[in-house]
């Protein structure tokens, strides 16, 4: 595989509504961000881009077949290479990891990756039910399909292996939309706090809407490219590029119903799910204490979808202690209590542990007053951007938005996008970006580096 | 006669007519137009599939019979409590079983909101059932709980199946309610 770089991104600002344009549109002013920001014209970067991918997960929201074509035309990328990906919530993280593919193949030299949903042409509850058909139609949806409902019964699993507190949820939500309120591109730019997280509406016990993130309309875009690319898009900007690197990427899947996910063995969690930093006595003697306890692996607790996107990505970057040697994350925090979840599944702190590791102020980020007690310094911020629960979820741009975001952090250009300092990493040197889909159907996890 | 018969015109009509005049320029400066609010239409749209369950089929038709029946590997015993026509470890075909669909809850919700088909519905509580006799869950309605009195302590709780008289065809012509001992 050929080394693969990130150059620049774009991202749509992201709203409950954007009447004023269609979804080709959207796509139009991500698009136009990150060509004005890389410094080349349309039409140069057109002589210089191979193709295109194209992100968007609901063809009912665009009542539109075919809608990645009309943004391609839109685009003015005809007649380019391009094809749609589609994997529910994971599907902007799916298109990022598509295109890698297409430069690390050699197939492509530069490669645009955009992303697009405008979920306000339906009122919040259809919606709902468009999201809820991307569960099982046979078993899943008929009993009451509604996706909110589906991670709180993960949640009460976690809650109840666990010890996992609402209050440990609720620190999600504050800290995510306390980075939000520096983010302009962000929808939700709220300072909460626990109680206010607990006192707003219940929607699926016990998550109520300041738990879950919103719909959106939205949309963004990721220029990559080869060294020859690279090479070819420095000529044209008439300047050097950040090196970004995409240091790996990595998937998994799960079984579509949650209801058939296995219960397994320690045995085959060390076999075919542990990382390298559980591999040690004391990992080992903390796993085989929770599994005498009762603890069966993934069940529905636990994303094993988003364990083995994390270990196949660590392993092509080379990371064995991700806490320590990742420096941020923009994880799918569809719900508070999934990024408690995916903590676990990154290996960000051992299955089990994630509630206590939310409220310990390692996830926060340094200097920002969050109103809370945080007993701990912050060691790997998550979400800095605020997430999806802040920042909205228009899902096909989601992942394409975290891949702009870790860039801008690694080029250590949050303030001049931003137009404001407070969310930028500190020597951030490595970050991920993890997209899923449908209680962790389909994860993706990739690896971005600033190249020394 | 042409005319007549293959008229020019289309014969205008109020059908579908929803606005009867908008805001335009008059002359011959268009610029106005990049400030134009846009125009938001209802978009109706339905459909009626004919859906089938295919080889899960057997499964609505014992729900009918108010009986409940799982798949089995024939070789490992494994067993889905949730129709499924092949194993996704030996890759072969499953055998129907009988089974009491008696358990306990693994997981659940109170959804006091939901998609659009069921809010009529809401409140209304979802449960991961464990079986004793399968390896996987099923997914039900609990009945007859006060929903706005949730707690974790009703993970583990037992609770036994229930058939509607009338079948509907669908996964929740069984419903569960609280084994009281």
């Amino acid at each position: 595989m050929r080394p693969v770089y990130v150059v620049s991104g774009g991202v749509s600002k992201f709203t409950k509504a954007r009447p004023d344009k269609t979804f080709v549109g959207l796509v139009k002013e991500a698009y136009d961000y990150a060509l004005a920001d890389l410094g080349v014209e349309h039409p140069r970067f057109f002589e210089l881009v191979d193709g295109t991918v194209a992100s968007y997960f609901s063809d009912h929201f665009t009542r539109q077949l075919m809608a990645g074509i009309m943004a391609q035309d839109y685009l003015g990328m005809c007649p380019k290479p391009s094809h749609r990906v589609e994997g529910g919530g994971a599907t902007g993280g799916i298109c990022f990891q598509e295109a890698w593919k297409a430069i690390a193949s050699g197939y492509m030299d530069v490669c645009l990756a955009y992303g697009f949903e405008q979920m306000s042409h339906v009122e919040t509850w259809k919606g709902n039910e468009f999201i809820a058909l991307a569960s099982d139609v046979s078993f899943d949806y008929p009993v009451g399909g509604f996706y909110s409902g589906y991670y709180a019964m993960m949640v009460t699993r976690h809650m109840a292996e666990f010890g996992t507190t609402v209050e440990q949820l609720a620190h999600v939500s504050v800290k995510n939309h306390i980075n939000a309120y520096h983010n302009p591109y962000a929808q939700k730019r709220q300072r909460l706090t626990i109680a206010d997280v607990r006192a707003a509406p219940m929607v699926a016990w016990p998550l109520t809407r300041l738990d879950i993130c919103v719909m959106s309309d939205g949309a963004a875009a990721v220029i990559l490219c080869s060294e020859d690319g690279l090479a070819k898009l420095e000529k044209a900007a008439g300047r050097s590029l950040a090196r970004v690197k995409v240091g790996g990427i990595g998937r998994g899947t799960d079984a579509m119903r949650m209801a058939d996910r296995p219960h397994q063995s320690l045995e085959d969690f060390y076999k075919y799910n542990a990382l390298p930093n559980e591999m040690d006595a004391d990992a080992r003697a903390y796993y085989t204490n929770l599994w005498a306890k009762g603890f069966r692996y993934p069940g529905v607790h636990s994303f094993r979808a988003g364990r083995m996107a994390s270990r196949e990505a660590y392993k092509n970057a080379g990371i064995h202690d991700p806490l320590h040697e990742i420096d941020f994350v923009e994880l799918h925090d569809a719900y508070t209590s999934s990024e408690i979840q995916t903590y676990e599944d990154m290996g960000l702190c051992r299955y089990g542990e994630g509630g206590a590791f939310a409220a310990s102020g390692k996830t926060f980020m340094p200097g920002l007053d969050y109103g809370l007690k945080l007993p701990e310094k912050p060691a790997c911020p998550i979400n800095p951007s605020g997430g999806l629960i802040a920042c909205g979820h228009p899902v096909g741009a989601t992942g394409l938005m975290q891949g702009v975001f870790a860039f801008w952090q690694l080029e250590g250009s949050i303030e001049k996008h931003f137009g404001d300092p407070a969310l930028q990493v500190p020597n951030a040197r490595r970050g991920a970006i993890h997209s899923h889909a449908g209680t962790g159907t389909y994860v993706t996890v990739s690896i971005l580096e600033k190249e020394a | 006669m042409t005319d007549e018969k293959f008229p020019k015109r289309i014969d205008d009509n109020l059908e579908g007519t929803v606005v009867f005049n908008l805001p335009f320029p008059a002359g011959e400066d268009l610029s106005s137009l990049k400030q134009m609010a846009p125009l938001v239409i209802k978009q109706p749209y339905a459909i009626e599939y004919n859906y089938s369950y295919g080889q899960d089929s057997p499964f609505f038709a014992a729900l009918t019979n108010g009986r409940f029946i799982a798949c089995r590997e024939p070789q490992s015993g494994y067993t889905y409590a949730t129709p499924r026509g092949h194993d996704m470890y030996s890759g072969n075909e499953t055998a129907w079983v009988e089974i009491t669909p008696e358990g306990k809850i693994h997981a659940f919700t109170v959804c006091h909101f939901g998609s659009e088909a069921f809010l009529p519905e809401c409140p209304f509580v979802l449960i991961q059932v464990e079986f004793e006799a399968c390896d996987t869950l099923f997914l039900g309605r609990l009945i007859g709980v006060d929903p706005q009195a949730a707690s974790i302590d009703w993970i583990g709780r037992p609770v036994k199946g229930r058939f509607l008289r009338n079948a509907k065809l669908k996964p929740t012509d069984i419903y569960f309610n609280l084994l009281e001992k």
